[in-house]
Protein backbone atom coordinates (compact mmCIF):
# COMPACT_ATOMS: atom_id res chain seq x y z
CA UNK A 1 0.00 0.00 0.00
CA UNK A 2 1.65 3.43 -1.11
CA UNK A 3 0.40 6.36 0.49
CA UNK A 4 1.42 9.82 -0.25
CA UNK A 5 2.10 13.01 2.15
CA UNK A 6 -0.71 15.59 1.86
CA UNK A 7 -1.21 18.42 4.23
CA UNK A 8 -5.34 17.75 3.99
CA UNK A 9 -6.73 15.17 7.01
CA UNK A 10 -10.38 14.56 7.49
CA UNK A 11 -11.18 14.73 11.13
CA UNK A 12 -13.05 11.05 11.05
CA UNK A 13 -11.99 8.25 9.31
CA UNK A 14 -13.40 4.95 7.93
CA UNK A 15 -16.95 4.56 6.36
CA UNK A 16 -19.26 2.63 7.77
CA UNK A 17 -20.25 1.13 5.13
CA UNK A 18 -16.90 -0.36 4.53
CA UNK A 19 -16.68 -3.71 4.67
CA UNK A 20 -13.81 -4.61 7.92
CA UNK A 21 -10.23 -4.36 6.97
CA UNK A 22 -9.42 -6.38 10.15
CA UNK A 23 -11.62 -8.64 11.73
CA UNK A 24 -11.47 -10.54 15.54
CA UNK A 25 -14.70 -13.14 16.10
CA UNK A 26 -15.21 -14.89 19.09
CA UNK A 27 -11.76 -15.04 19.95
CA UNK A 28 -10.08 -17.40 23.14
CA UNK A 29 -6.69 -17.10 24.63
CA UNK A 30 -6.00 -18.63 27.85
CA UNK A 31 -1.96 -18.12 29.58
CA UNK A 32 -2.49 -21.26 32.10
CA UNK A 33 -5.40 -20.84 34.45
CA UNK A 34 -5.48 -17.23 33.81
CA UNK A 35 -8.28 -17.16 30.80
CA UNK A 36 -7.07 -13.88 29.19
CA UNK A 37 -9.91 -13.89 26.25
CA UNK A 38 -13.17 -15.05 26.34
CA UNK A 39 -15.09 -15.07 23.36
CA UNK A 40 -13.70 -11.45 22.27
CA UNK A 41 -15.08 -9.85 18.80
CA UNK A 42 -13.66 -6.57 16.85
CA UNK A 43 -13.42 -5.26 13.19
CA UNK A 44 -12.38 -2.02 11.82
CA UNK A 45 -12.08 -0.11 8.69
CA UNK A 46 -9.66 1.10 6.60
CA UNK A 47 -9.26 4.47 7.77
CA UNK A 48 -11.06 4.38 10.98
CA UNK A 49 -9.28 5.30 14.45
CA UNK A 50 -10.54 2.72 17.45
CA UNK A 51 -9.60 2.90 20.75
CA UNK A 52 -9.63 -0.51 23.03
CA UNK A 53 -9.95 0.34 26.62
CA UNK A 54 -10.91 -1.34 29.83
CA UNK A 55 -9.34 -2.09 33.03
CA UNK A 56 -6.02 -3.43 34.01
CA UNK A 57 -5.49 -7.40 32.87
CA UNK A 58 -9.16 -6.88 31.06
CA UNK A 59 -7.54 -8.38 27.76
CA UNK A 60 -6.99 -5.53 25.93
CA UNK A 61 -3.37 -6.11 25.35
CA UNK A 62 -3.72 -9.88 24.73
CA UNK A 63 -6.79 -8.95 22.30
CA UNK A 64 -4.63 -6.20 20.16
CA UNK A 65 -1.13 -9.37 19.89
CA UNK A 66 -4.25 -11.39 18.62
CA UNK A 67 -5.41 -9.21 16.20
CA UNK A 68 -1.82 -8.30 15.29
CA UNK A 69 -0.76 -11.90 14.49
CA UNK A 70 1.92 -11.70 17.62
CA UNK A 71 -0.23 -14.46 19.54
CA UNK A 72 -2.14 -17.20 18.37
CA UNK A 73 -5.64 -17.39 19.77
CA UNK A 74 -6.68 -21.22 21.35
CA UNK A 75 -9.88 -20.72 19.26
CA UNK A 76 -11.53 -17.93 17.10
CA UNK A 77 -11.02 -16.65 13.81
CA UNK A 78 -8.65 -13.23 12.87
CA UNK A 79 -9.39 -12.20 9.41
CA UNK A 80 -7.12 -9.71 7.00
CA UNK A 81 -8.60 -8.91 4.22
CA UNK A 82 -10.54 -12.37 3.97
CA UNK A 83 -6.66 -13.93 4.89
CA UNK A 84 -7.25 -16.01 8.08
CA UNK A 85 -3.89 -15.34 10.40
CA UNK A 86 -4.65 -18.01 12.98
CA UNK A 87 -4.12 -20.56 10.07
CA UNK A 88 -1.34 -19.12 8.22
CA UNK A 89 2.66 -20.01 8.64
CA UNK A 90 4.77 -17.77 11.08
CA UNK A 91 6.78 -16.97 8.44
CA UNK A 92 3.42 -15.67 6.23
CA UNK A 93 2.43 -13.60 9.50
CA UNK A 94 6.00 -12.59 9.81
CA UNK A 95 5.70 -10.85 6.40
CA UNK A 96 2.42 -9.50 7.06
CA UNK A 97 3.02 -7.76 10.23
CA UNK A 98 6.37 -6.02 8.13
CA UNK A 99 4.65 -4.80 5.13
CA UNK A 100 0.68 -4.45 5.89
CA UNK A 101 1.29 -3.39 9.92
CA UNK A 102 2.86 -0.77 12.25
CA UNK A 103 3.90 -0.59 15.74
CA UNK A 104 4.06 2.32 18.42
CA UNK A 105 4.69 0.79 21.87
CA UNK A 106 4.56 2.88 25.24
CA UNK A 107 8.24 3.38 25.16
CA UNK A 108 9.17 3.88 21.32
CA UNK A 109 11.41 0.99 21.45
CA UNK A 110 13.55 2.13 18.37
CA UNK A 111 17.33 0.35 17.84
CA UNK A 112 19.63 2.58 20.29
CA UNK A 113 22.80 1.94 18.31
CA UNK A 114 20.92 3.82 14.81
CA UNK A 115 19.92 7.22 14.21
CA UNK A 116 16.70 8.43 13.78
CA UNK A 117 16.91 8.43 10.47
CA UNK A 118 18.16 5.46 10.42
CA UNK A 119 15.03 4.01 11.92
CA UNK A 120 13.06 4.87 10.42
CA UNK A 121 13.94 4.19 7.10
CA UNK A 122 14.62 0.34 8.35
CA UNK A 123 10.93 -0.43 7.98
CA UNK A 124 11.42 0.82 4.73
CA UNK A 125 14.69 -1.45 4.18
CA UNK A 126 12.55 -4.18 5.62
CA UNK A 127 9.80 -4.30 3.07
CA UNK A 128 12.35 -4.08 0.49
CA UNK A 129 13.33 -0.30 -0.41
CA UNK A 130 16.81 0.43 -1.45
CA UNK A 131 18.54 3.26 1.03
CA UNK A 132 18.92 6.03 -0.58
CA UNK A 133 14.74 5.79 -1.52
CA UNK A 134 14.48 4.82 2.45
CA UNK A 135 16.18 7.46 3.58
CA UNK A 136 14.93 9.97 1.35
CA UNK A 137 11.07 8.75 2.45
CA UNK A 138 11.96 8.36 6.27
CA UNK A 139 13.27 12.44 6.09
CA UNK A 140 9.26 13.57 4.42
CA UNK A 141 8.29 11.61 7.24
CA UNK A 142 10.52 12.60 10.55
CA UNK A 143 9.21 15.77 8.43
CA UNK A 144 5.48 15.22 8.70
CA UNK A 145 5.59 14.16 12.26
CA UNK A 146 7.52 17.81 12.93
CA UNK A 147 11.14 16.37 14.38
CA UNK A 148 13.41 16.78 11.21
CA UNK A 149 15.74 18.40 13.10
CA UNK A 150 16.45 15.11 15.59
CA UNK A 151 17.29 12.74 12.10
CA UNK A 152 20.88 12.18 12.59
CA UNK A 153 20.45 11.84 16.29
CA UNK A 154 20.49 8.75 18.26
CA UNK A 155 17.11 7.47 20.42
CA UNK A 156 18.74 8.12 23.79
CA UNK A 157 19.88 12.00 22.62
CA UNK A 158 16.26 13.20 22.12
CA UNK A 159 13.20 13.81 24.29
CA UNK A 160 10.43 11.18 25.17
CA UNK A 161 8.22 13.29 23.23
CA UNK A 162 10.46 13.44 19.96
CA UNK A 163 11.48 9.83 20.34
CA UNK A 164 7.46 9.37 20.29
CA UNK A 165 7.26 10.68 17.62
CA UNK A 166 10.00 9.15 15.58
CA UNK A 167 8.20 5.89 16.28
CA UNK A 168 5.24 7.03 14.69
CA UNK A 169 6.66 8.00 11.57
CA UNK A 170 8.81 4.37 11.75
CA UNK A 171 5.08 3.19 12.01
CA UNK A 172 3.57 5.34 9.40
CA UNK A 173 6.80 5.11 6.51
CA UNK A 174 6.19 1.73 5.18
CA UNK A 175 2.37 2.36 3.86
CA UNK A 176 0.94 -0.15 6.73
CA UNK A 177 -2.72 -0.54 6.51
CA UNK A 178 -3.28 -0.74 10.23
CA UNK A 179 -1.15 0.63 13.13
CA UNK A 180 -1.19 -0.84 16.38
CA UNK A 181 -0.85 1.71 18.87
CA UNK A 182 -0.04 0.44 22.57
CA UNK A 183 -0.36 2.96 25.11
CA UNK A 184 1.42 5.14 23.06
CA UNK A 185 1.33 8.51 25.48
CA UNK A 186 1.87 6.52 27.98
CA UNK A 187 5.30 8.02 28.90
CA UNK A 188 4.72 11.02 27.97
CA UNK A 189 3.44 14.72 29.53
CA UNK A 190 -0.27 15.87 29.03
CA UNK A 191 1.22 18.22 26.15
CA UNK A 192 3.70 16.12 24.36
CA UNK A 193 1.04 13.40 24.66
CA UNK A 194 -1.44 15.97 22.78
CA UNK A 195 0.79 16.16 20.01
CA UNK A 196 1.80 12.88 19.21
CA UNK A 197 -1.99 11.87 19.21
CA UNK A 198 -2.84 14.83 17.36
CA UNK A 199 0.04 14.01 14.87
CA UNK A 200 -0.66 10.14 14.59
CA UNK A 201 -4.28 10.36 13.75
CA UNK A 202 -3.89 13.45 11.48
CA UNK A 203 -1.61 11.44 9.36
CA UNK A 204 -3.38 7.94 9.55
CA UNK A 205 -6.62 9.33 8.52
CA UNK A 206 -4.56 11.58 5.42
CA UNK A 207 -3.21 8.11 4.61
CA UNK A 208 -6.14 5.68 4.88
CA UNK A 209 -4.45 3.91 7.80
CA UNK A 210 -6.15 2.34 10.23
CA UNK A 211 -5.59 2.27 14.02
CA UNK A 212 -6.06 0.14 16.82
CA UNK A 213 -5.35 2.43 19.93
CA UNK A 214 -4.85 0.27 23.36
CA UNK A 215 -5.16 2.87 26.12
CA UNK A 216 -6.90 3.27 29.66
CA UNK A 217 -6.42 7.30 29.21
CA UNK A 218 -10.32 8.65 28.45
CA UNK A 219 -7.96 11.56 26.53
CA UNK A 220 -6.17 9.45 24.55
CA UNK A 221 -9.80 7.64 23.56
CA UNK A 222 -11.31 10.88 22.86
CA UNK A 223 -8.82 11.16 19.48
CA UNK A 224 -10.96 7.65 18.27
CA UNK A 225 -13.88 7.63 15.88
CA UNK A 226 -15.22 5.06 18.42
CA UNK A 227 -14.54 2.56 21.60
CA UNK A 228 -14.83 -0.93 22.35
CA UNK A 229 -14.57 -1.63 25.44
CA UNK A 230 -12.85 -5.00 26.65
CA UNK A 231 -14.11 -6.34 30.67
CA UNK A 232 -13.14 -9.88 31.99
CA UNK A 233 -11.82 -11.22 28.20
CA UNK A 234 -15.14 -9.97 26.31
CA UNK A 235 -15.55 -7.23 24.20
CA UNK A 236 -18.74 -4.50 24.30
CA UNK A 237 -19.13 -2.77 20.86
CA UNK A 238 -16.33 -4.67 19.13
CA UNK A 239 -19.23 -6.00 15.95
CA UNK A 240 -20.02 -4.55 12.55
CA UNK A 241 -22.92 -1.90 13.47
CA UNK B 1 -31.53 14.79 40.19
CA UNK B 2 -35.49 13.46 39.18
CA UNK B 3 -37.24 13.25 42.75
CA UNK B 4 -40.10 12.05 40.81
CA UNK B 5 -38.51 8.71 39.18
CA UNK B 6 -36.47 8.41 42.32
CA UNK B 7 -39.67 7.80 44.43
CA UNK B 8 -40.67 5.86 41.89
CA UNK B 9 -37.94 3.87 42.04
CA UNK B 10 -38.01 3.18 45.26
CA UNK B 11 -42.13 1.84 45.03
CA UNK B 12 -40.94 -0.42 43.03
CA UNK B 13 -39.93 -2.79 45.64
CA UNK B 14 -43.25 -2.91 47.25
CA UNK B 15 -46.18 -0.30 48.52
CA UNK B 16 -45.27 2.23 50.82
CA UNK B 17 -46.70 5.36 52.52
CA UNK B 18 -45.45 8.67 51.82
CA UNK B 19 -44.36 8.76 54.82
CA UNK B 20 -41.87 5.82 54.68
CA UNK B 21 -41.24 6.72 51.43
CA UNK B 22 -39.69 10.26 52.47
CA UNK B 23 -37.62 8.22 55.01
CA UNK B 24 -36.51 5.67 52.18
CA UNK B 25 -35.46 8.55 50.38
CA UNK B 26 -33.30 10.44 52.98
CA UNK B 27 -31.99 7.42 54.30
CA UNK B 28 -30.54 6.44 50.70
CA UNK B 29 -30.04 10.05 48.89
CA UNK B 30 -31.18 12.46 51.01
CA UNK B 31 -28.45 12.62 53.55
CA UNK B 32 -27.78 16.53 52.90
CA UNK B 33 -30.76 17.33 51.15
CA UNK B 34 -33.73 15.43 52.84
CA UNK B 35 -37.29 15.80 51.29
CA UNK B 36 -39.58 17.90 52.74
CA UNK B 37 -43.22 16.68 53.37
CA UNK B 38 -44.94 18.84 50.96
CA UNK B 39 -42.36 18.03 47.93
CA UNK B 40 -43.32 14.13 48.72
CA UNK B 41 -47.03 14.48 48.64
CA UNK B 42 -47.16 17.19 45.62
CA UNK B 43 -44.99 14.75 43.57
CA UNK B 44 -47.27 11.36 44.96
CA UNK B 45 -50.06 13.66 43.96
CA UNK B 46 -48.54 14.38 40.10
CA UNK B 47 -47.80 10.51 39.68
CA UNK B 48 -51.30 9.44 40.70
CA UNK B 49 -52.30 11.90 37.97
CA UNK B 50 -50.59 10.58 35.20
CA UNK B 51 -50.87 6.92 36.18
CA UNK B 52 -47.60 6.07 37.04
CA UNK B 53 -48.90 4.97 40.99
CA UNK B 54 -52.02 3.88 42.46
CA UNK B 55 -53.63 4.17 45.89
CA UNK B 56 -53.64 0.76 46.96
CA UNK B 57 -54.62 1.10 50.40
CA UNK B 58 -56.19 4.15 52.67
CA UNK B 59 -55.67 3.87 56.72
CA UNK B 60 -58.24 6.00 58.52
CA UNK B 61 -56.27 7.60 61.71
CA UNK B 62 -56.59 10.74 63.78
CA UNK B 63 -55.96 13.27 61.47
CA UNK B 64 -55.94 12.93 57.79
CA UNK B 65 -56.11 9.60 56.05
CA UNK B 66 -53.24 7.67 55.30
CA UNK B 67 -52.55 6.41 51.51
CA UNK B 68 -50.18 3.41 50.69
CA UNK B 69 -49.10 3.83 47.64
CA UNK B 70 -48.02 1.01 44.58
CA UNK B 71 -46.47 1.82 41.20
CA UNK B 72 -48.43 0.73 37.89
CA UNK B 73 -46.86 -0.92 35.12
CA UNK B 74 -46.56 2.58 33.32
CA UNK B 75 -44.35 3.87 36.25
CA UNK B 76 -42.35 0.31 36.21
CA UNK B 77 -41.22 1.67 32.23
CA UNK B 78 -40.75 5.51 32.82
CA UNK B 79 -38.31 4.27 35.99
CA UNK B 80 -36.97 1.65 33.33
CA UNK B 81 -36.75 4.44 30.86
CA UNK B 82 -34.91 6.92 32.76
CA UNK B 83 -32.53 4.42 34.08
CA UNK B 84 -31.20 3.64 30.46
CA UNK B 85 -31.14 7.22 29.21
CA UNK B 86 -27.70 8.34 29.77
CA UNK B 87 -27.59 12.06 31.39
CA UNK B 88 -26.31 15.34 29.74
CA UNK B 89 -22.76 15.33 31.36
CA UNK B 90 -22.86 18.40 33.15
CA UNK B 91 -20.95 19.22 36.77
CA UNK B 92 -22.70 17.81 40.00
CA UNK B 93 -24.03 14.85 38.10
CA UNK B 94 -22.88 12.27 40.33
CA UNK B 95 -25.44 12.31 42.85
CA UNK B 96 -28.01 12.09 39.75
CA UNK B 97 -25.78 8.85 38.85
CA UNK B 98 -25.49 7.14 42.10
CA UNK B 99 -29.35 7.51 43.01
CA UNK B 100 -29.31 5.40 39.16
CA UNK B 101 -27.00 3.27 39.86
CA UNK B 102 -28.70 1.97 43.45
CA UNK B 103 -32.00 2.57 42.23
CA UNK B 104 -31.06 -0.23 39.62
CA UNK B 105 -29.39 -2.44 42.13
CA UNK B 106 -32.41 -1.96 44.25
CA UNK B 107 -34.78 -3.26 41.74
CA UNK B 108 -32.30 -6.04 40.15
CA UNK B 109 -31.49 -4.26 36.61
CA UNK B 110 -27.93 -4.05 35.41
CA UNK B 111 -25.82 -1.10 37.16
CA UNK B 112 -23.20 -1.93 35.15
CA UNK B 113 -24.77 -1.25 31.75
CA UNK B 114 -26.13 2.27 33.04
CA UNK B 115 -22.49 2.63 33.79
CA UNK B 116 -21.28 2.09 30.35
CA UNK B 117 -24.00 3.73 28.58
CA UNK B 118 -22.95 7.06 30.55
CA UNK B 119 -19.69 6.49 30.01
CA UNK B 120 -20.47 6.39 26.52
CA UNK B 121 -21.88 9.41 26.63
CA UNK B 122 -19.10 11.12 28.34
CA UNK B 123 -16.66 9.56 25.69
CA UNK B 124 -18.94 10.88 22.91
CA UNK B 125 -18.68 14.25 24.19
CA UNK B 126 -15.41 14.01 24.58
CA UNK B 127 -14.43 13.38 21.26
CA UNK B 128 -16.57 16.20 19.83
CA UNK B 129 -14.41 18.40 21.84
CA UNK B 130 -11.20 16.53 20.85
CA UNK B 131 -12.22 17.07 17.40
CA UNK B 132 -12.91 20.97 18.48
CA UNK B 133 -9.77 21.28 19.53
CA UNK B 134 -7.69 20.13 16.63
CA UNK B 135 -9.03 22.62 14.64
CA UNK B 136 -9.44 25.24 16.75
CA UNK B 137 -7.17 28.44 17.62
CA UNK B 138 -5.30 28.54 21.34
CA UNK B 139 -8.60 29.85 22.86
CA UNK B 140 -10.56 26.83 21.79
CA UNK B 141 -8.17 24.47 22.94
CA UNK B 142 -8.07 25.93 26.23
CA UNK B 143 -11.80 25.76 26.67
CA UNK B 144 -12.16 22.66 25.29
CA UNK B 145 -9.26 21.97 27.64
CA UNK B 146 -11.03 22.88 30.86
CA UNK B 147 -14.09 20.83 29.73
CA UNK B 148 -12.52 18.03 28.85
CA UNK B 149 -10.53 17.13 32.03
CA UNK B 150 -13.90 17.29 33.55
CA UNK B 151 -15.27 14.95 31.91
CA UNK B 152 -12.07 12.74 32.19
CA UNK B 153 -13.17 13.50 36.36
CA UNK B 154 -16.07 12.26 35.43
CA UNK B 155 -15.31 9.67 33.55
CA UNK B 156 -12.68 8.27 36.12
CA UNK B 157 -15.27 8.23 39.01
CA UNK B 158 -17.50 6.29 36.42
CA UNK B 159 -14.69 3.54 36.11
CA UNK B 160 -14.16 3.37 40.01
CA UNK B 161 -17.83 3.10 40.48
CA UNK B 162 -18.28 0.23 37.93
CA UNK B 163 -15.31 -1.64 39.84
CA UNK B 164 -17.05 -1.35 43.39
CA UNK B 165 -20.15 -3.03 42.17
CA UNK B 166 -20.01 -5.42 44.09
CA UNK B 167 -18.94 -3.89 47.19
CA UNK B 168 -22.13 -1.36 46.34
CA UNK B 169 -24.86 -4.01 46.08
CA UNK B 170 -23.77 -5.90 49.00
CA UNK B 171 -24.21 -2.75 50.55
CA UNK B 172 -27.18 -1.86 49.09
CA UNK B 173 -28.49 -5.00 49.82
CA UNK B 174 -28.13 -5.61 53.29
Amino acid sequence: MSHTISSEAPMTGGRADAPPLLYGVDLHKAFGPSRALDGASLHIRAGEVVALMGPSGSGKSTLMHCLAGIVRPDSGRVLYRNDDLTTMSDARRSALRRTEFGFVFQFGQLVPELSCLENVALSLRLGGARQRAAEAKAAEWLEVLEVADVAAKRPGEVSGGQGQRVAVARALAAGPSVIFADEPTGALDSLNGERVMDLLTMSARRTGTAVLLVTHDARVAAYSDREIVVRDGRTRGGEPA
Amino acid sequence: MSVAQTLLGLLESGPRYGYDLKRAYDERFGRDRPLHYGQVYSTLARLLKNGLVEVESVEPGGGPERKCYTITDAGITDVEHWLTQPEKPEPYLQSTLYTKVVLALLTGRAAAEILDTQRAEHLRLMRELTRRKQQGDLADKLICDHALFHLEADLRWLELTAARLDELTREVRR
